[in-house]
């Protein structure tokens, strides 16, 4: 965990928000620019290092927390989400941004990430998804396509993938976008507008793994803006990502649910109470 | 403060869309050089383009001293200098003492970057410092470009002969990446291969 100074916001660069650790990344890694877009998010939004919290979970991309200055909290595999919440409830002057991959996010934390979105805490949660587990060389993730051949799945998984932004839209996220790290630019301005939204806001990034899945270099070819607008309306949303290839960039969808904090001050007489508030 | 707007109430529009200065979602990433119509949005397009190329190039010198690629980030590293010295020099030829502010729609590329942006997969650990060269020389000669078609689409005399000026300089940019490869030996055939790789899977 990290503190940084009580320098005013306004004055901070992208630069400010990196701490002296380096990144470990492969050479190549799309997690570079991610990291990269956090920081020029951070900075337009003027956030303080010390009114932000990044919370992640196991894997590559969950390293991130270390690599800035704001407080981190790098939990265990897939449970990010769930020390989040816990944070964002018992502290709501923090923004709390939780990052992650696709194995960490969809399959060891699966469940808490369905429960995030109907929680609809005042939470944004950026994924970083290769289709691979990169950290533990190169097994399939729910992402990985049903035909991709390695070592470890000779024939392909034949499983058919897991839809993120769709579940998410189902389960309840207020906000959904899908981003490319290969635009670190266009990425931060996605960021910046999902930390803005309140509710849960998801952001699938496209970051490629050039060691296990080099053919992912060819996704800045493949990738595209988003032909129309976010929408309000789900089950447009959901026609729309349902139908697109994985390949279209932008808001996707804006929600107006309301986000979940219990009364400030209030004491709760217990989990079923807590409860209520969720079926809001 | 947390950042998030505070909440709406249930079944209105949140609150709090406007998007954040300086960043935009640029919906089609195209070249607008029709766009550049005073000396001072083509001199902010030249130091944008010359600072990010720099600090694409410090990135990519950090990543590969982390893999004791040193003599590869030692040459991104100088790079790196270089491409900062010539954003500077644009804030000292324009008597600016802070970086411009973007145009208001923001900076319009050929493609998500400036051209002189690295791409961000080209990396690979074990690269050697004549495929640095090979990726630099690509980034200026599509530097070349982008300043070239700028001052193709000029709608003043002085901003073409300013774009022309530039284009210029990235040429001799060019010329002098040319001539140090020149120096540099090429990789051997499967430069890439590690016997002990950092992967097993396939």
């Amino acid at each position: 965990m990290t503190t940084a100074t009580a320098e005013s916001a306004a004055t901070l660069a992208p630069q400010a928000y990196k701490s002296e650790y380096k990144p470990i990344w492969c050479p190549g890694c799309g997690d570079y620019s991610v990291l990269s877009a956090f920081t020029k998010a951070f900075a337009a939004l003027g956030l303080k290092p010390e009114e932000l919290v990044v919370v992640s979970g196991i894997g590559c991309s969950s390293r991130i927390p270390a690599y800035l200055t704001s407080y981190g909290f790098h939990g265990v595999h897939g449970r990010a989400l769930a020390a989040a919440t816990g944070l964002k409830l018992a502290r709501p002057d923090l923004t709390v941004v939780v990052a992650g991959g696709d194995g960490d996010g969809y399959s060891i934390g699966g469940n808490h990430f369905l429960h995030a979105c109907r929680r609809n805490v005042d939470l944004t949660y950026v994924v970083m998804d290769n289709h691979v587990y990169g950290m533990t060389k190169g097994q399939p993730s729910p992402t990985t396509e049903p035909d991709w051949v390695s070592k470890l799945s000779p024939a392909g998984t034949g499983v058919r993938v897991f839809h993120p932004l769709v579940i998410a839209l189902a389960a309840g996220a207020n906000f959904i976008a899908r981003a490319f790290s290969g635009d670190p630019n266009g990425l931060a301005a996605i960021l910046a507008e999902a930390i803005r939204a309140p509710g849960f806001s998801f952001v699938e990034v496209l970051s490629p793994c050039v060691t296990y899945r080099p053919e992912q270099r060819e996704w800045k070819r493949e990738v595209r803006p988003a032909p129309v607008g976010s929408t309000d309306d789900p089950a447009r949303a959901a026609r729309r990502i349902l139908t697109d290839d994985g390949f279209n960039i932008g808001v996707l969808y804006r929600g107006n649910r309301r986000p979940y904090q219990p009364p400030i001050g209030k004491s709760t007489a217990g989990v079923a109470d807590l409860e209520k508030g969720f079926e809001r | 403060m947390s950042a998030k707007k505070a909440p709406a109430k249930a079944g209105a529009a949140p609150k709090g869309k406007a998007r954040p200065p300086q960043l935009r979602v640029v919906k089609a990433a195209r070249p607008s050089a029709a766009a550049v119509r005073t000396m001072n949005e083509l001199m902010a397009y030249a130091y944008a383009l010359e600072l990010e190329a720099s600090e694409r190039y410090a990135e990519f010198a950090e990543a590969m001293a982390a893999h004791n690629n040193r003599e590869v980030a030692e040459l991104f590293r100088k790079l790196a200098r270089i491409e900062h010295r010539h954003a500077e020099q644009v804030l000292e030829d324009m008597g600016w003492a802070e970086p411009p502010a973007p145009p208001s729609a923001g900076y319009r590329w050929e493609g998500p970057e400036g051209p002189e942006t690295a791409d961000v997969t080209a990396l690979h650990y074990l690269m050697q410092p004549y495929h640095v060269l090979e990726l630099a020389l690509h980034n200026e000669r599509r530097a070349h470009r982008f300043f070239t078609a700028l001052a193709k689409a000029a709608t003043t005399d002085r901003i073409r002969r300013a774009a022309l000026g530039m284009a210029a300089e990235e040429a001799e940019h060019v010329r002098l990446i040319e001539d140090w490869m020149k120096r540099v030996p090429p990789p051997e055939p499967h430069w890439d291969l590690d016997p002990d790789p950092p992967r097993y899977a396939d």
